[in-house]
C-alpha cells in the first residue's frame, strides 16, 4: 500500500519521526484498536487515534449523549444530545480523518459478548467508568491474550497501567476483586475535572500508538498516578510476581468471565 | 526508623504496623486499598500483623473507577 499525496501531507509529522516514519505510519493504518466507553477517557483516545490514522477503531458504549457529559466528553457536541454516543463519536472521527474505519457497538460489554468483541482487535482501551466493566475487560483480555490500557479518573486524580500478556501484572493482580457497590466514590458522586479525561486519555492513546509502532517502553509492570492539584506524576513499580493471580497466574481459578453487579457512574459507560 | 511512603521519606516509630500507618496517613477507603512493601503485595487480611522495618518502601494503590 503506497501513501497518497494527501496521506503524506496529513501524516508528515509522524513520518518525519525516526521512531514512526513511513513504516510506523503504515502499521498505524493497518492497526485495529477497540475503545470500550465513549466518555471522558474514550473521547480523547478516539480523537487522537483517529487523527493519528489508526485504520480501524471500534467503539463500544450503550448510552446516549447527555448534556452533563459535555463538560468533559469532547468528542460529542451540543447538537448530539440524545444521540447514541457511539454514533456521535463515529461522526466526529469520520470528519477528522476519512482514512479511519469506525465500527460502532451500541451495547454494554458483558461476559456474553466481550471475548468475541475484542478478538478482532490488536489493542483494547478501557475507558469505562465502573468496576464490573474494568474487571470484565481485564479478565477477557487475559483470556484472549490481548494487550490493554486500564485507566481511571476522579476529582483531580487519575491513574493508568498497561497490560501486555506475559509482560507483568494484570489489573486483577493489583486490585483482586471489585469493591462493593458505592464503597468507592464514582465521578457522578465525587465530580471530575473535564481535563483529567484529556490528560489520562491522551496517555492511553500514547500507549496504544507505542504498542502499534513497537517503540519505547510501555507502562507494563507500573501504575502511573497523576495528582493534578499537586501537579505530581508518579510511576509506581508493581510487584513482578504474578504466579498467584486468580486469572493471569500459574493456576488460574477464574476461567469463566464474571458479570459483577453494575454500580455504574451515571448510567454512562 | 525511616520508611518511604508513596515516595516520601518519613521518620516513624519502631514496630509500626501497616494498619496503623493506614490510619496515620489518612488513607481514603482503607478497606479497599492495595498495599505493597518493597515491591511485594501485602494480603489485605494481614495489615494488623504486618510490622514495618527500617528502610521499607510502602506504596498505596487505590481503586479509581471513573472514566465517564
Ligand atoms: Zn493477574
Amino acid at each position: 500500500m503506497a501513501f497518497s499525496n494527501e496521506q503524506l501531507e496529513r501524516y508528515s509529522r509522524h513520518i518525519i519521526l525516526k521512531e514512526i516514519g513511513a513504516k510506523g505510519q503504515k502499521k498505524l493504518l493497518n492497526a485495529k484498536v477497540l475503545i470500550i466507553g465513549a466518555g471522558g477517557l474514550g473521547a480523547p483516545v478516539a480523537m487522537y487515534l483517529a487523527a493519528a490514522g489508526v485504520g480501524t477503531i471500534g467503539i463500544a458504549d450503550a448510552d446516549e449523549v447527555d448534556l452533563s457529559n459535555l463538560q468533559r466528553q469532547i468528542i460529542h457536541a451540543t447538537k448530539d444530545v440524545g444521540k447514541p454516543k457511539v454514533l456521535s463519536a463515529k461522526e466526529t472521527m469520520n470528519e477528522m480523518n476519512p482514512d479511519v474505519t469506525v465500527n460502532t457497538y451500541h451495547t454494554f460489554v458483558t461476559s456474553e459478548n466481550i471475548r468475541k468483541l475484542i478478538r478482532d482487535y490488536d489493542f483494547i482501551i478501557d475507558g469505562t467508568d465502573n468496576f464490573p466493566a474494568k474487571f470484565l475487560i481485564n479478565d477477557a483480555c487475559v483470556m484472549e491474550k490481548k494487550p490493554f490500557s486500564h485507566a481511571g479518573i476522579i476529582r483531580f486524580k487519575g491513574q493508568l497501567m498497561t497490560y501486555v500478556p506475559g509482560q507483568g501484572p494484570c489489573y486483577r493482580c493489583v486490585f483482586k476483586n471489585p469493591p462493593p457497590k458505592d464503597a468507592v466514590p464514582t465521578c457522578k458522586q465525587a465530580g471530575v475535572v473535564g481535563a483529567m479525561g484529556g490528560v489520562i486519555g491522551s496517555l492511553q492513546a500514547m500507549e496504544a500508538i507505542k504498542f502499534i509502532v513497537g517503540q519505547g517502553e510501555l507502562l507494563t509492570g507500573n501504575l502511573l498516578t497523576y495528582d493534578a492539584l499537586k501537579m505530581d506524576f508518579r510511576k509506581i513499580k508493581l510487584p513482578h510476581n504474578t504466579d498467584n493471580c486468580p486469572v493471569c497466574g500459574k493456576n488460574p481459578t477464574i476461567t469463566e468471565l464474571i458479570d459483577y453487579e453494575q454500580a455504574e457512574c451515571d448510567g454512562a459507560l | 526508623m525511616t520508611i518511604t511512603v508513596a515516595g516520601v521519606k518519613k521518620e516513624v516509630k519502631d514496630d509500626l504496623t501497616v494498619a496503623q500507618l493506614i490510619i496515620d496517613e489518612n488513607v481514603e477507603t482503607p478497606m479497599y486499598v492495595t498495599v505493597s512493601i518493597n515491591d511485594e503485595f501485602i494480603a489485605s487480611g494481614t495489615f494488623e500483623t504486618t510490622v514495618l522495618k527500617d528502610g521499607d518502601n510502602v506504596e498505596f494503590l487505590y481503586f479509581m473507577g471513573g472514566g465517564c
